[in-house]
């Protein structure tokens, strides 16, 4: 239910961002993690450049490689299965399988999560993209709100204890500085660069 | 590039991405220090798109109906309101400030 109506809302706002059907539909069935997606669409929607974009969403993709590893030490899948469950490694396969403390009950909580989200992801997706060619402004129907508060509801459990908020508060203030300065799209790459030097210097700081 | 073809290559860098978590050996990625960096990176990325999809219109910083969507969905989420909630009450809010004449 809760990745149907994103799922509309990523299709509808891909549409709007100014991909066509196809586009959009590769994004959501070969890239296949909803926050990247949501990256890629709102650079190109911002007015920026299609490398930042691929930035953006490669950034945000990179704690899909962590959830790998785990993912691969707990299910230790071989040969070919490893590509097939790379592919279905996401935000949701992951905390379904993590929740679960049985192997087969891992296991199966990993593909349930997968496939069924991947099925009602591109679904979703179809029919939002195609609705979105014909509803025109998406604006209208606070489309754009339904993003923002998307990338809201993805921060927030995220903000347990006072470093992720100072990352957060940060990095949600210099976006703001720089954007007037840079051409759309680098503000967030900027960012993930603030974010990633704050922690290495609490690191340095740590260990000094 | 058509936009297809920057779609097929970010496509690509998220895949193998994946990927490389299944076959780099655990212990080279799973240190402490690239769990914090990947769970900063994400935070920081995550807080930057709700700064911009909030208060971004193309290079300027404005205050449109977006704002309205940003104080409901916060509202929402501190009322532990689950995360499908969170997404209608924002897009609600966006809709409900334009049509009182919002931006």
């Amino acid at each position: 239910m809760a990745v149907g109506l994103y799922g509309l809302s990523f299709g509808a706002l891909s549409v709007a961002a100014g991909l066509d059907l196809l586009s959009t539909m590769a994004l959501s069935a070969l890239m296949f993690t909803g926050g990247s997606q949501f990256a890629y669409i709102g650079v190109i929607s911002g007015g920026g450049a299609p490398a930042a974009a691929v930035g953006a969403a490669s950034l945000l993709g990179i704690r899909n490689c962590l959830y790998g590893v785990q993912l691969n030490a707990m299910l230790q899948p071989r040969g070919l299965m490893r590509p097939v469950m790379a592919h279905f490694t996401i935000d949701e396969s992951m905390a379904n399988a993590t929740a679960q403390e049985d192997p087969g009950e891992q296991r199966r909580g990993f593909w349930a999560a997968g496939v069924a989200v991947f099925v009602f992801w591109n679904l979703a997706t179809l029919v939002g993209a195609l609705a979105g060619e014909r509803i025109g402004d998406p604006k209208i129907y606070g489309l754009d709100g339904a993003a923002l508060a998307a990338f809201l509801g993805l921060l927030w459990p995220r903000l347990r204890g006072r470093e992720p908020i100072a990352v957060a508060v940060a990095c949600g203030a210099a976006t703001a500085l720089v954007t007037p300065v840079l051409p759309p799209g680098l503000p967030i790459i900027v960012s993930a660069v603030v974010a990633a030097g704050m922690v290495l210097i609490r690191r340095r700081g740590g260990r000094g | 590039m058509t936009p297809l073809g920057w779609v097929l290559v970010a496509a690509a860098i998220a895949f193998v991405t994946k990927l490389v978590g299944y076959l780099l050996p655990g212990s080279w990625l799973d240190s402490p220090t690239a769990r914090a960096m990947s769970g900063a990176v994400t935070v920081g990325l995550l807080a930057s798109l709700v700064v911009t999809n909030t208060f971004v219109a193309g290079t300027s910083v404005q205050l449109d109906a977006r704002v309205a969507a940003f104080v409901a969905a916060i509202v929402a989420l501190i009322l532990r309101a689950p995360f499908i909630v969170v997404v209608i009450v924002g897009a609600l809010a966006a809709a409900a400030a334009r049509a009182m004449g919002a931006a």
